[in-house]
């Protein structure tokens, strides 16, 4: 096989897999459900136009020249998908080089390891682009029905971010990898891609609260503080959203940019990339060494099930970036809740859904790790302890853990106004319990490292753990508001709830 | 002298996946013995091994350990049993110390015996300089070895063991052979399955050749050989000739 050959055929090879592996991601594995996927997907994709319309609908009739607040609008919104698809760059740079796979085969084989992992770095940036299209398609086909063809070309500032983030988020993870070595860049680029993917929105919400007392995004965006620190129209900072807008010219430019982004990250790191790879998979395993060894604590057989669960949940790189990104994501709520105790403003309403949201989606991910993600799994199932006693060690585990995140939130809360703060108690306490209840009716054995794929292992629980978190949260908001509203709300996220539990598998 | 009370009791035992895996299966152990359960792959070894262990429920047939019925008393059974099974299962965030006292917690050992117990076993097994490290970065051999020292910090009176010895150095695998050597001189029993027929041959007291999911041959390797009329075999032409019999069966 010639050389040019050999990469086509390699080329084909990483397409194949990519494919599978995403087809395996929606179908959970059944082949059987591939029919079932593509009408859910297609109907899913037809859905996503409605909140699509609502949320882009109005800018379809934009056009250039534009004044300096639409530009900024546009460039922020084009500047957070890029940040997006930078954080799921990293992490997907970060999982080829830990997951050993096929690296053995490669390496040893006579092939140019330097043209084999080029294909690889172009397999991630395409897989990271094909992925923002997809999302991104409901969005640029409402601009276009509302807009006209020439918001086509949003299609190519969509292709153009994905080049640019697939070629940073490779020169930053092999720079991290440099500079901290294997163990840790692991843990760090986990961090870095939740901090990259939540940083600019919760940075422009703490902009909006410092400045203008509201959670809104937009109010800074279209401040005039924004306009007046904002470079001039012909800058080429805006030549994003020009492009987006249909201006050829542009759209070209930024493309060539990527593009050469793009080689200049091949040529660079490909040769290295294999060592690189190679490396970080040996290191794979290893941990911080020389813990020193401690005194045996005795207690209780649940307590000893609890000690180690809390351990590992200490112990584990996605749930520590998890984490700090919900932490994160409280930050503004809590900037919020601090400005609103200067001023007395009813703004502080706001915080009681975003603390209810973060508490369900925390403890639906710790629910999963504690009762599904059990690495020994017949290591306790041998143990002499009733199964319902080991369940429900865990469970306290999750609720303790919830606990401990957002009681000083709750009582920070409590200081400024005690009823929402009760409100809020309340529906974390319920929004947690659900979310793990979900997780227990749809248990299934795994490992904990197999966490990013839970949500393949059923459909439903995920859809129903996110509807109950945004159910409890909208009834916690309305509860101030219109309480009629919240009972209703409360009523229908009980039914969803009731009706999950119904079609689930463990049932009785 | 070994001890006629049974360690394990199995009665009519029978399990069905997609085709009988187990069927109908008797099977006594005695209290002290080292019992090796070999077969071809695929014959029910870990099936069987698996229900006496509770982590697989019979479809018929009861399970007996040192009397108390394992189905309708699990957590006392249990109590007194450990398992370890060919594919090492550990907390890859533990180190070996705090995995053994998890164990040791969750079969309700006191801290202070446990704690002596388990660097003890660590250091026999040559895991001491690892005792700090986390597993993660352990080989399979050290992974089945930290596994192997939780199944025994809790001292089990029966321990079950479903390929020990796969993914061991000849070293790593002498140790966990002694280790169950002094654990059988010491009064525990041993049940474990292997296709490494010459660690049957010479560890085992009794022997037992399981195909198609029944128990066809048991005993002594000496009274195997009477049994098949062959004086001076190997377990190896035994173990052929009987599986071959009963495939031709």
């Amino acid at each position: 096989m010639s050389s040019d050959a050999a990469l086509t055929w390699f080329a084909r090879h990483e397409l194949r897999l990519a494919w599978r592996e995403w087809l395996a991601m929606m179908t959970g594995g059944r082949r059987r459900r591939k029919r079932a996927v593509a009408i859910g997907l297609i109907v899913f994709a037809a859905f996503m136009h409605i909140p699509a319309w609502a949320v882009i609908g109005r800018f379809a009739d934009l056009r250039l020249p534009l004044d300096k607040s639409s530009l900024i609008v546009i460039t922020a919104s084009i500047f957070l998908g890029w940040a997006l698809m930078l954080s799921q760059a990293i992490e997907s740079v970060t999982r080829v080089f830990y997951a050993r796979a096929d690296l053995d085969l490669l390496v040893s084989s006579p092939v140019n390891l330097t043209n084999v992992f080029s294909i690889r770095i172009a397999a991630i940036a395409l897989s990271i682009t094909a992925m923002a299209l997809l999302l991104s398609t409901p969005f640029v086909d409402v601009l276009v029905i509302a807009g006209g063809a020439r918001w086509l070309s949003a299609f190519g500032v969509v292709v153009a971010i994905g080049l640019w983030a697939a070629a940073i988020a490779i020169a930053v993870t092999i720079m991290l990898f440099r500079l901290i070595g294997p163990a840790r860049t692991r843990l760090v680029a986990q961090i870095l891609a939740a901090i990259i993917g939540a940083g600019f929105v919760i940075a422009l919400q703490v902009a909006a609260i410092l400045s203008y007392g509201t959670l809104s995004r937009f109010a800074v965006l279209t401040s005039d503080a924004a306009a007046a620190i904002a470079p001039g129209i012909d800058s080429v900072v805006w030549w994003p959203a020009r492009a987006a807008l249909g201006d050829g010219e542009a759209l070209l430019l930024l493309l060539s940019v990527g593009l050469v982004l793009l080689g200049v990250v091949m040529a660079m790191f490909s040769a290295s990339f294999a060592d690189t790879a190679v490396s970080a998979s040996v290191h794979a395993g290893s941990g911080p060494q020389g813990i020193r060894p401690k005194t045996f604590r005795g207690g209780s057989r649940q307590q000893a099930l609890r000690r180690k669960e809390f351990v590992l949940l200490r112990r584990d790189p996605w749930l520590i970036s998890q984490t700090l990104m919900q932490l994160l994501y409280l930050v503004p709520p809590a900037l919020l809740l601090w400005r609103s105790f200067a001023d007395s403003s009813t703004a502080i309403i706001l915080i009681t859904p975003v603390i209810v949201m973060a508490a369900g989606q925390l403890a639906g991910g710790l629910a999963w790790l504690t009762i599904s993600g059990e690495d020994a799994a017949d290591l306790v199932a041998t143990a002499p302890l009733p199964p319902a006693r080991i369940i429900r060690a865990k469970i306290e585990v999750v609720l303790i853990a919830i606990g401990m995140i957002f009681a000083p939130l709750v009582l920070a809360l409590g200081v400024a106004s005690p009823p929402q703060a009760a409100v809020t108690a309340v529906g974390v306490i319920i929004g947690a319990t659900c979310a793990t209840s979900i997780q227990l009716w749809f248990r299934v054995q795994a490992k904990r490292s197999q966490f990013r794929r839970r949500q393949t292992s059923s459909r439903l629980a995920t859809f129903a753990e996110a509807f109950s978190s945004i159910g409890w949260a909208a009834t916690a908001a309305l509860a101030f508001v219109v309480p009629t509203a919240a009972i209703i709300s409360g009523a229908m996220t009980a039914a969803l709830l009731a009706a999950t539990w119904k079609l689930s598998p463990q049932r009785g | 002298m070994k001890s006629e009370q049974s360690a394990l009791q199995v009665r009519g035992l029978t399990k069905r996946f997609d085709r009988l895996a187990v069927d109908a299966l008797d099977l006594t152990v005695r209290s002290g013995e080292f019992y090796a359960l070999v077969g071809p792959n695929g014959a029910g070894k870990t099936t069987t091994l698996r229900m006496v262990a509770g982590l697989l429920r019979p479809d018929a047939g009861s399970v007996a350990i040192f009397g108390i019925d394992a189905l309708g008393e699990p957590v006392a059974a249990k109590q007194r049993m450990a398992w370890v099974s060919d594919e090492p299962m550990i907390y890859d965030k533990l180190t070996p110390l705090e995995y053994l006292e998890f164990v040791a917690g969750l079969w309700g050992v006191d801290a202070q015996p446990a704690q002596q117990s388990a660097r003890d076993l660590l250091v026999s097994l040559g895991l001491e300089p690892h005792l700090g490290e986390r597993c993660e970065g352990f080989s399979k051999g050290m992974r089945q070895k930290v596994a192997l020292a939780g199944a025994l910090v809790h001292d089990p009176s029966l321990i079950i063991l479903d390929e020990p010895l796969t993914g061991l150095d000849a070293v790593s695998a002498r140790h966990v052979k002694g280790l169950l050597g002094e654990r059988v001189r010491a009064g525990a029993t041993v049940i474990m399955t292997t296709h490494i027929l010459e660690v049957a041959e010479r560890m085992a007291d009794r022997i037992g050749v399981i195909a198609a999911g029944r128990l066809v041959a048991e005993g002594t390797l000496a009274e195997l050989r009477q049994q098949n009329g062959r004086s001076d075999t190997s377990l190896e032409d035994l173990f052929i000739a009987l599986v071959d019999v009963e495939a031709a069966a």
